[in-house]
């Protein structure tokens, strides 16, 4: 889980091009949205392309974003229960 | 012509050089535009993390008329509603939207996405310095003096502004040039009136 959380946020900064920030700048648990790194709605958009991409994960369902995207510690978990479930 | 609207700034920028009123104030030739955006960026110390997410386009106008702006128009001489941009290029978004085509081959990007339209450079810097006025955007072949003088003139003329943003922003590629002016009411005698003839001199200026 820790390296699954150490790559994601190397890969959040890459994807949302958050230059000024470094992976240790970022708690696991800190709020991603308005708190924290204050992302945006479309951010959350490239959150979706960023799980597709790496992970071949799609969201099912929308409405489970804002619990899925809380943090880099809920996208780690939500990325090794999916993969847990295809095993 | 109008007689008592002057251009009280202006900024260049073009082949890796920025101009203020004039004067070159930063070069840096040996590199990418990308990476050249980025140097005018730090090299001001300026300080805005959105800056790194916005496309090309945005970045050049952004940085420009952070530059236009600085020690030439105080957030407060004004209200934010009659404060305009009109900006004007050749290309587009096209530098943006050839980008996010390519990412249509695989997983759309909605970074990109955003960018596919000019006129967002105005929505960065309307955001930025919190200005409500009159904007748009609008394509020409080339730098068009006569049409900015007509018609940022009359929405000042008309006094439904006070001041206005205004010029040429083209990029496609590694090509690009803005040239932005701050015009204003009632300017003093040090300021050049806003004339196409004086619009165009400053556009040719760095060529001369």
């Amino acid at each position: 889980m820790n390296e699954l959380i150490s790559d994601l946020k190397t890969q959040i900064i890459a994807q949302l091009n958050l230059q000024d920030v470094k992976p240790e700048d970022i708690a696991d648990d800190e709020p991603l949205f308005v708190e924290g790194l204050g992302l945006d709605s479309i951010d959350a958009l490239e959150l979706i392309v960023l799980l597709q991409q790496n992970y071949k994960i799609k969201l099912s369902k929308a409405d489970d974003g804002p619990k899925v995207f809380r943090s880099v510690k809920t996208i780690a978990e939500y990325i090794t229960n999916h993969q847990e479930q295809k095993i | 012509m109008f007689a008592n609207i002057y251009i009280t700034a202006s900024c260049t920028i073009s082949n890796a050089v920025v101009y203020k009123n004039g004067e070159a104030v930063f070069e840096n030739k040996s590199v990418s535009l990308s990476n050249f955006l980025i140097s005018v960026y730090n090299h001001f110390g300026i300080k805005y993390p959105k800056f790194y997410k916005m496309d090309n386009l945005s970045k050049l106008g952004w940085l420009a008329t952070e530059l236009l702006l600085k020690d030439s128009l105080s957030a407060d001489e004004y209200d934010p509603k009659t404060i305009g941009v009109v900006l004007t290029n050749a290309s587009s978004s096209l530098d943006t939207d050839l980008k996010y085509y390519e990412t249509t081959k695989k997983i759309a990007s909605p970074a990109l996405f955003v960018y596919t339209l000019p006129n967002i450079v105005i929505g960065e810097i309307c955001i930025r310095h919190q200005i409500k006025g009159e904007n748009a955007f609008f394509i020409f072949d080339e730098f068009n003096a006569e049409f900015i003088e007509q018609y940022v003139g009359n929405l000042i003329n008309y006094n439904i502004l006070q001041s206005c943003i205004c010029g040429w922003v083209e990029l496609l590629g590694e090509q690009y040039k803005t040239v932005l002016f701050l015009v204003e009411k009632d300017g003093d005698g040090q300021n050049y009136l806003f004339t196409k003839e004086n619009l165009n001199k400053t556009y040719r200026f760095e060529n001369e």
